[in-house]
Formats: structure tokens, C-alpha cells, sequence
């Protein structure tokens, strides 16, 4: 594989992010280096409290390093001004977070237009044209109208998958995007973000699951805030006949 | 008509907000913070309720200013602006203290003077007067004798309602004769049987009543103006006072417009009369009723600043309390706010959110406020006959003063609220 001649989208050099809690420094990430190439599906696994909800801050431009630099399409974040990582945010990253984060007493489609209302090109009525398809592609196209706290937690984060997919992203992060779904669902989900890869949309995927680092393209493991082992998956599984393999849910 | 305005404003408002609410980013932010302050509607309407008690304050005292200015112009106006008041001494109003003797300028050889040479006076009328008990049997009350001349009667545009007025006989010999107002008549007279033919005690000495005055009713400063009793001028200098010089003359001029040549002519004559050298000041002081209508409008509003500025404080109050609501709406929505941060709202957005909502907070309650003013001014009006007045401006200009105060005492919660960092706002719980 000629991997030189792809485009690297994240590049982390020796990405040191340290929190202070009281007197003590807790060292969430302690020198973390990759490059991500276009086109690439990463999971990234390692146990709690390895670091990887960090990292995933880190490279969804929410928080700068400590040190080390982070180059997104060859600009250092470190150096950007805030507005300027609010706009990526907005429109080349979506973010699936790990508990969700949904606006309370508000509507599914509120929810998923939110990332489009920070987005002055998109006009109101498209708004809610693409809200309302990202929710019937995670197959909550009968739940728009109900609110947050009236949805389960699986429904929930199917409304933030929708809710980073809405704008569109190059880049989609997600964090345990299907810790809270059922097999079946968490399938649908995984054939949704193999679709996405089809298309040629970077990803990384937090999970705990080993199951599930099968079907993407790349593994990374972390450990103490480091990376353990960093592995091509020259062998990639298709969640679409993997779902069709488990038994109908009716 | 001025609420009818104020609608017709607050429908092209609205119409406007309807047009443009789903089109902008504004538009959008306008709706999240309606919907964040009906979220919470009750602590929304108590954090108004400083802005709506202020605002409402306001246009009460202005519409109390505005009324009474109105009704003080209305009454001096029906008194007749062509009327000029001859006073004597120099104008006091530099403060210097006058000798006794100063006030004992105007003698009846002014007052002929005046009647023979000025073109532009209509009436004239010389005035001494004395305050004192009158008594009729058994009642008694106290009263004013205003020593006049006839034409004291067009001057100020009394009526008789009973009787007959003095004659020029009666001036002449002083007679001891008086017409009295109705609440003389009411008070010496119980028990309803005409007082015109009776004797009354004046300061002990005798008075034939020979009419009764048709009733003026209260001033708008609230006097009485049926207390009096009208003598000859002659009779109340020689029979009660015993003195030679008038306290006032009371001058009419020909109309409103020649009010001013009246007071050169005076001035002039009124000199020659007191034979005073060139370079010597005036021994006397000539105001026109038009004249004391604007020091009294000046001084009213005087008055209504001084309210309006107190009213005003309580604004700043209000101010601060929607700062306090709004530090803890922000403290409370932290995590949202990390949120809206977390899908690309910049800073400015953020920051916008809030002072939207503290201005529409405060837009509001001003809205509440002249409405619940312009209440009270009524209510006012009918229940105690205050006279109120909206001015229109008093309401244009609490919108602005209330957008204002959205400004200012929401900035810094917007601020605050903008400078979080996204990580931390959105883990916070
Ligand atoms: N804002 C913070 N303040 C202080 N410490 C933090 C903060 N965020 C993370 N940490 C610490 O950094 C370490 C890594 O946390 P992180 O959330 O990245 O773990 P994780 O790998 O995502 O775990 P999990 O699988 O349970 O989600 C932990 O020890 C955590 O306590
Ligand atoms: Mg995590």
C-alpha cells in the first residue's frame, strides 16, 4: 500500500494534554503520535480512563494540548483563534459524545438542527429538511417531535449520531456511539458509518468493544494515555451481512 | 390616540419579528430566548417586575406632570392672559430686603394717571386687601375683603348671581357694602335665606351685603376661590384699613396680543407718576398673567424631573436585578451552553443569546410597565380627579431607556457566559 501518496487529515505530535485536579496533575494524555490518513475508519480501544474521550476532545478541536501539536489538514489548532475552531466544529467535524449531550426539553429535530442554526449558508427550511432526514437514516424518522427526556437512551443516541451528521462532516468522531444499543441497532449503526466510509468520510470510534474495531479499516489502542498498538485491519468485516445474519427483531 | 400609536408600533413590530423570526441567525436566537424565558416563566415575569414597577413609576409622574402643567395653563388661560398685576418695590426676586416704605409706592394718583393717559388699558383696578373674621348671628368664618373698583368685576370675569354689584356712588362715599362668594353665603348663611339685604361683621365693623358672586369653584391648585368677599376699594383703605396706598393694581389690556406695549406704557407713565430719574430703578414690579404662566409651567416641570429622576433609580434597580437573574440563568445553563459551543456557536452567538434575552426581559417589562402607567393614570384620574397626561415621548422613551438597560446589565453575563471554555461547560453538572 502506497500510503504516503493518501492525504493526512489529523496529524498529533507528541500531544500531551495534563488536567489539574487540586494539588495533584492528572496526565490524561502523555505523548500521543499518529497520523490519520482521508478516507480512513480508526477505532480506538484501551480502558477507562485511558485517555480516550481526551484524545477525541482533542482532535474534535473542543480542547488544545498542553503541549505537542495537533495539525488539522496541516494547521496547527494550538495557533487558531477560538472562532476559528468553532467553525470547524461546525462544519468539517461532527462529534457523537459519549453521553449524549442533547438540549433538554427539546424536540429531536431541534436537536439536529442545532449544529446548522451556527451555519448562516443553510436557510431555515433546508434546515429542517436535513434534520429530518439525518433522523429517519438513524431510523428515529417517527420519534421528530418527541422530546429528549421523553426518549430512550438508545433513541437518544441515535439523535446525536444524527445530530453530528447533520452538517455534513469530513470528519466524524464518535465517542461509544453504540455503548447504549442493542445488537440489532448497534448493527444498523455500523452499517450506516460503513456507508459513510464508502464515502469516503474519516472516522474515529471510541468503543470498547473488539467486536466492533473489526469492521473498521485501522485499530489504535491506548493505555495511560499513550498509544499501545497501532494496526491496519487488512481484513474488514461488512456489518451490512452481519445484520442480516442476526435474527429479525418481529 | 397615543395607545392606538403605541399598538400600531407593536403590531409592525411584531409583524416584523414574524417575517424575519425563522431567517437569521438573529431570528433564531431571538427564538431560543423566548423559549428559555417561557421555560421558566415565573422567575422570567419577577425578574420584569423591577422593570414594570419602574417604568410604570415613570409614566405615572410624568402623566401627573403633564396633566397638572395642562390643567395649570387651562386655568391661567381662562383667567385671561391679557391681565397685568402692578406690584410695588423693585423686583424682588434678587433677594435685596425692602424697607417698610418701599411697599407704599402706588397711591391713587397712579391709578388716575394710568386710567387717563394708558391707551392700552381696558379695565383697571386698584386692590388693597385684608383678611379677617366675617360674622353673621351666631356663624362666623374666615375670609378675605378684597377692596376693588368696578371694574374688577370684567378683569377677572365675575358674575353676579344674586343682588346687584356696587356703584361708582359706593366708591366715592365708601360705602360700607360688599357682594360675597358662595362659601361665605354658605357658611354665614346655613340655613338657605338670601344674605343680600343682611348686615355682616367685618374685623367688627358692619358690611350690608348687596349681591353674591356666581361660584368659580377650586382652582387647579386646589383654592378655594368662592372665599372672598369684594368691597369698594375705598371702603376697605378707609373703613377697615385705614391706609393710602394699594397693595395691587390689576390691569387689563386691550387683547392678549398688546399685552406688552400695556407694560411700556405703564412703565412709563407709572415713572412720570413717580417722578424717578433716569437712571433710577423702578419702584414697582408689573407681571403679566402670561408671564406667570410660563414661571409656573417651568416650575412645574421642575417638579416633574425631580420625580421622573427618583422614578428613574428605581430603573437602575430593576438593572441590577436582571443582572443577578441572568449570572444565574448563565451558572444554570452552563452544560447548554458547552453544547451549543461544541457544534461551532462562537462566542459571539453565545453572548448574543444572552443580551437578547436580558433586552427582551427588560423590553417587556418596560411594554408591562406603560401599560400598567398608563393605567394608573387613568385609574388616577377617575378615582381622585388627578389630571394626567401621557406624554408620548415618556413611552418611546422607556422602550429606549429599557432596551438600555438590557444592554448594559446583561453584558456581563454575556460575557461571562461567552468566555466559557466548551470542555468544561459541557461536563459541568
Ligand atoms: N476535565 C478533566 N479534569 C480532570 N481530569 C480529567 C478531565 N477529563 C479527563 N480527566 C482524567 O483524564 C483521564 C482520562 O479520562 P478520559 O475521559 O479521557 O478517559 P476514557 O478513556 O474516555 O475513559 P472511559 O472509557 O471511561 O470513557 C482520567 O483519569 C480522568 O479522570
Ligand atoms: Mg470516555
Amino acid at each position: 500500500m502506497s500510503e504516503d501518496n493518501r492525504k493526512v487529515v489529523i496529524e498529533l505530535k507528541d500531544v500531551c494534554r495534563d488536567f489539574k485536579v487540586g494539588d495533584e496533575v492528572v496526565h490524561a494524555l502523555r505523548g500521543v503520535s499518529f497520523k490519520i490518513y482521508e478516507g480512513e475508519f480508526v477505532t480506538i480501544q484501551g480502558t477507562s480512563g485511558s485517555g480516550k474521550s481526551t484524545l477525541l476532545n482533542q482532535i474534535g478541536c473542543l480542547d488544545t494540548p498542553t503541549s505537542g501539536e495537533y495539525y488539522l489538514d496541516g494547521v496547527s489548532v494550538r495557533k487558531m483563534g477560538s472562532n476559528q475552531r468553532a467553525k470547524l466544529r461546525n462544519r468539517k467535524i461532527g462529534f457523537i459524545f459519549q453521553n449524549y449531550n442533547l438540549l433538554a426539553k427539546t424536540t429531536a429535530v431541534e436537536n439536529v438542527e442545532l449544529p446548522l442554526m451556527y451555519n448562516a449558508k443553510v436557510k431555515p427550511k433546508e434546515r429542517r429538511q436535513r434534520a429530518i432526514k439525518a433522523l429517519v437514516e438513524v431510523g428515529l424518522g417517527d420519534r421528530l417531535e418527541h422530546k429528549s427526556n421523553q426518549m430512550s437512551g438508545g433513541q437518544m443516541q441515535r439523535v446525536a449520531i444524527a445530530r453530528a451528521l447533520v452538517n455534513d462532516p469530513t470528519i466524524i468522531l464518535a465517542d461509544e456511539a453504540t455503548g447504549n444499543l442493542d445488537t440489532r441497532t448497534s448493527f444498523e449503526m455500523l452499517v450506516l458509518f460503513q456507508k459513510l466510509y464508502n464515502e469516503g468520510h474519516t472516522i474515529i470510534f471510541v468503543t470498547h468493544n473488539p467486536e466492533i474495531a473489526q469492521y473498521s479499516s485501522r485499530n489504535i489502542f491506548l493505555r495511560d494515555g499513550q498509544v499501545q498498538s497501532d494496526t491496519i485491519n487488512h481484513n474488514i468485516l461488512n456489518a451490512e451481512e452481519a445484520l442480516a445474519k442476526l435474527p429479525k427483531k418481529d | 390616540m397615543n395607545i392606538i400609536i403605541l399598538i400600531a408600533i407593536l403590531v409592525v413590530a411584531f409583524l416584523i419579528y414574524r417575517r424575519y423570526r425563522d431567517e437569521s441567525l438573529l431570528g433564531m436566537i431571538f427564538k431560543v430566548a423566548i423559549k428559555a424565558l417561557s421555560n421558566n416563566k415565573a422567575r422570567s415575569f419577577l425578574s420584569m417586575l423591577g422593570i414594570i414597577i419602574g417604568v410604570a413609576a415613570v409614566i405615572v409622574m410624568m402623566s401627573i406632570g403633564q396633566g397638572s402643567k395642562e390643567a395649570v395653563r387651562k386655568n391661567i388661560s381662562q383667567m385671561g392672559t391679557n391681565i397685568i398685576m402692578i406690584r410695588p418695590g423693585a423686583d424682588r426676586r434678587g433677594g435685596v430686603r425692602m424697607d417698610p416704605s418701599s411697599m407704599q409706592t402706588l397711591k391713587q394718583e397712579d391709578y388716575e394717571a394710568i386710567r387717563n393717559e394708558c391707551k392700552y388699558v381696558k379695565y383697571i383696578s386698584p386692590e388693597v386687601q385684608s383678611g379677617g373674621q366675617a360674622i353673621y348671628g351666631s356663624n362666623n368664618y374666615n375670609t378675605t375683603a378684597y377692596g376693588e373698583s368696578l371694574e374688577y368685576m370684567d378683569i377677572k370675569q365675575w358674575e353676579i348671581e344674586d343682588g346687584t354689584c356696587f356703584t361708582e356712588q359706593d366708591v366715592q362715599t365708601a360705602a360700607k357694602v360688599c357682594i360675597i362668594g358662595k362659601t361665605l353665603v354658605d357658611n354665614l348663611f346655613p340655613d338657605g335665606q338670601s344674605p343680600v339685604g343682611k348686615t355682616i361683621r367685618f374685623k367688627s365693623t358692619p358690611v350690608r351685603v348687596i349681591g353674591v358672586l356666581k361660584s368659580k369653584g377650586y382652582n387647579s391648585f386646589g383654592m378655594d376661590q368662592d372665599n372672598l368677599m369684594i368691597m369698594p376699594y375705598t371702603s376697605v383703605m378707609k373703613r377697615l384699613l385705614a391706609q393710602t396706598y394699594f397693595q395691587t393694581i390689576n390691569v387689563s389690556s386691550l387683547t392678549e396680543e398688546t399685552t406688552d406695549q400695556t407694560i411700556e406704557e405703564l412703565t412709563e407713565v407709572l415713572r412720570r407718576s413717580h417722578k424717578l430719574k433716569d437712571d433710577a430703578e423702578d419702584d414697582f414690579t408689573i407681571h403679566s398673567q402670561a408671564e406667570m404662566m410660563e414661571t409656573m409651567s417651568s416650575t412645574m416641570d421642575s417638579i416633574t424631573i425631580i420625580l421622573v429622576v427618583a422614578a428613574a433609580f428605581s430603573l437602575l434597580v430593576a438593572g441590577i436585578g436582571i443582572m443577578n437573574i441572568m449570572l444565574v440563568s448563565v451558572t444554570e445553563r452552563t452544560k447548554e451552553i458547552g453544547l451549543r459551543m461544541s457544534v461551532g456557536a462562537r462566542s459571539i452567538d453565545i453572548s448574543v443569546q444572552f443580551l437578547i434575552e436580558s433586552i427582551l426581559i427588560s423590553i417587556t417589562g418596560g411594554l408591562l410597565g406603560v401599560l400598567l402607567g398608563y393605567g394608573i393614570s387613568a385609574l388616577a384620574t377617575s378615582l381622585f380627579g388627578l389630571p394626567t397626561s401621557v406624554p408620548f415621548w415618556s413611552v418611546i422613551l422607556s422602550f429606549v431607556v429599557c432596551t438600555i438597560i438590557g444592554i448594559v446589565f446583561g453584558y456581563i453575563p454575556a460575557q461571562k457566559a461567552a468566555n466559557l471554555d466548551p470542555i468544561e461547560a459541557i461536563r459541568y453538572e
